[in-house]
């Protein structure tokens, strides 16, 4: 599976509050009109300058906060296809693997990767192409439950597909 | 269809209920387990809960497949599992009577679309027969009636973590996710590595678990303890109640941390005994167990402590912030407003109403018990009195004011001192709002003076 887009940067510790406040999950269930609001906290139009496939690329602890699932739903339905993040933080990590919002972690991205870069993504292969400078970084493809996860895109497509989660046993 | 047990849940009369494990194994290899002094607190209860192997233990970084004893969700993430669980082709729950929802985050109802959502959470409660309580904030909830040691809790809320205190294993997980152990009972989960927190001394006057937990963040950093499974540990947790200790658990989660374990002991015991409930395992960590990361406290020389804008792992002592000017005091959510946190704060407010004070007519001071229980306690104590007569407005039990969507929303350019957990950009109204973390008794200092204000000068 190959995802090829525009990045966007932020920072560390980049919290759920801000990647979707929560007055507007409170509401509703829509991830169209979640994503509207995707990242309202750091930058208010960043959900109509958002085109589908871009990436997002930021710093360390990614998600924390929060275990809203609304912050991956939000940042997935504004059009982003993948977090390259240095680090996360563990429920949204989860949820992002679960919705089938690709989470990589790269340790030093921040410093390769300038905002507006084109990036190029092979999630079985495990590496980032920057286009700019032509330089390849590598992450550690997930393996087990969290690969065939990633690959179906999320648990819901799983189970359609075949009829038990992954950690479950088949035929049961 | 309404049951009689939905309407007692409704009704608020929150009695005790045991639980039984829902995995239970044969008794000679949990026992081994219990008194294996090389495991941690998270592998000796992961390899009780997990499902996937009889008899394999549970080492650091396996991944098992684990059934909760109980699940939980709230009006911020139960809609969309009940949207997701339709999905996956609706049907009956694993276990009804290991499934409670709760309408808490905003309750009653602000307006018409979070009523529906809240509607939906009601009717798929009733529908499927689950337990049910709104009005209740979830944690608080949980420990007023659910919450036993050896217990494992998944809780689509970050803030699970909060049943840690009584020695429970309790984590936060997504609606997804949550939908999918409603239909299998099971899944996931790795094993967390441990870091071991040791508190030693005797506590200071003015110093509350709430200053500890916030100088423990500041410490380890906000990310200091991803994914990993905190024990508090030492001489200075003897002198904390389970009230106390839930403070620090549910901060836990403010360094990333998977769970925030006080392994059970005396103060455990004597909790159980008054809320008549029954411990499922008593794990406590194997004495050569080894730890990732480790963190020595000396708290006699603790001050006040508090998280200033726009992390809870900003920590200063309250000496260095008494300049702040506040336009709002909140007592209030699921880090503190337990009866003791209310005690706290309603000894400083009698001071200051016996001096002739009362809060400064600056400050909005909002007080919003944890739960209908403690509410009841704070009412019959005659604490709710005090509050009102002081100039504070006291609220239902909600998550309102702390997640900024109803009773306590801060304007633009406002500040709050607040007893809640999270002080990130826009989380308790706009986005050029200020909080600032601190304890019940700073809170209550901080109204009477319209400042941050050290609560030991009215000690």
């Amino acid at each position: 599976m190959k995802i090829k887009g525009r990045v966007w940067k932020f920072g560390d510790n980049i919290d759920t509050d801000v990647i979707i406040p929560y007055k507007y999950k409170a509401r509703t269930n829509d991830p169209y009109e979640l994503a509207q609001h995707a990242m309202e906290g750091i930058d208010p139009e960043f959900s109509k300058k958002v085109k589908p496939g871009d990436v997002i690329v930021a710093g360390k602890n990614f998600g924390c906060g929060s275990s809203r699932e609304q912050a991956p739903v939000a940042i997935k339905y504004a059009g982003i296809s993948a977090v390259i993040a240095e680090s996360f933080a563990r429920i949204f990590y989860r949820n992002a693997f679960n919705i089938g919002l690709p989470p990589l972690i790269i340790p030093g991205i921040s410093e390769k990767v300038e905002e507006g870069d084109e990036v190029e993504i092979d999630l079985r292969e495990g590496t980032v192409k920057i286009l700019r400078t032509g330089e390849i970084l590598r992450f550690k493809p997930v393996k087990g439950f969290m690969e065939e996860l990633l690959h179906e895109g999320g648990i819901v497509n799983y189970y359609k597909k075949h009829g038990r989660f992954p950690w479950e046993p088949e035929r049961r | 269809m309404v049951t009689n047990m939905s309407i007692d849940m409704i009704m608020g009369i929150d009695k005790s209920i045991q639980l039984e494990p829902r995995v239970k194994k044969d008794e000679d290899f949990v026992n081994k387990v219990l008194k294996d002094e090389t495991l941690t607190f998270a592998e000796k209860i992961l390899t009780i809960k997990r499902v996937d192997e009889e008899k394999e233990i549970a080492y650091k970084d396996d991944i098992i497949v684990a059934s909760p004893d109980l699940t939980m969700a709230t009006d911020g993430t139960g809609p969309l599992a009940i949207k997701v669980f339709r999905e996956l082709g609706d049907g009956d729950l694993f276990d009804p009577k290991r499934v409670l929802l709760v309408t808490d985050h905003t309750f009653p109802a602000s307006n018409e679309r979070v009523a529906l959502l809240q509607k939906m959470l009601r009717n798929f409660a009733f529908e499927k027969g689950a337990y049910y309580t709104e009005g209740n904030i979830c944690h608080q909830y949980l420990l007023d009636v659910f919450d036993v040691p050896g217990m494992l809790l998944l809780g689509a809320d970050s803030h699970t973590v909060t049943a840690g205190a009584v020695g429970a294993f309790a984590t936060g997980i997504g609606s997804t996710e949550m939908a999918s152990i409603w239909k299998s009972g099971s899944t996931w989960l790795r094993i967390p590595p441990s870091f071991k927190v040791t508190l030693d001394g005797d506590i200071p006057k003015g110093v509350y678990s709430k200053d500890l937990i916030l100088y423990i963040i500041g410490e380890a950093t906000i990310d200091g303890a991803t994914y990993m499974s905190v024990e508090f540990t030492g001489s200075a947790v003897k002198q904390l109640s389970i009230e106390a200790r839930a403070t620090m658990s549910n901060m836990s989660v403010e360094m990333g941390a998977k769970a925030g374990i006080f392994p059970p002991d005396e103060v455990t015991m004597k909790f159980l005994e008054e809320v008549g409930r029954k411990p499922m395992y008593w794990i406590t960590p194997g004495k050569e167990a080894t730890y990732d990361k480790e963190m020595f406290v000396d708290v006699t020389k603790m001050e006040p402590m508090v998280a200033v804008p726009h992390s809870p792992g900003n920590v200063k002592p309250v000496t260095e912030v008494e300049d702040v000017e506040i336009d709002q005091a909140f007592l209030g959510s699921c880090t503190n407003a337990r009866p003791e946190d209310l005690f706290i704060a309603a000894e400083i407010v009698r001071k200051a109403l016996k001096q002739g004070k009362k809060a400064h007519p600056k400050v909005r001071f909002v007080v919003t018990p944890a739960s209908r229980r403690v509410y009841d306690k704070a009412l019959k104590e005659g604490i709710i009195d005090l509050f009102l007569k002081f100039g504070a407005v006291v609220t239902n039990p909600t998550c309102g004011a702390c997640v900024g969507t109803h009773l306590g929303i801060l304007a633009s350019e406002e500040v709050a001192v607040s007893t809640s957990n999270r002080n990130f950009i826009g989380r308790m109204g706009a986005r050029d709002s200020y909080v600032y973390l601190a304890s019940p008794a700073t809170v209550a200092a901080s109204a009477i003076e319209g400042r941050i204000t050290d609560p030991r000068k009215y000690l």
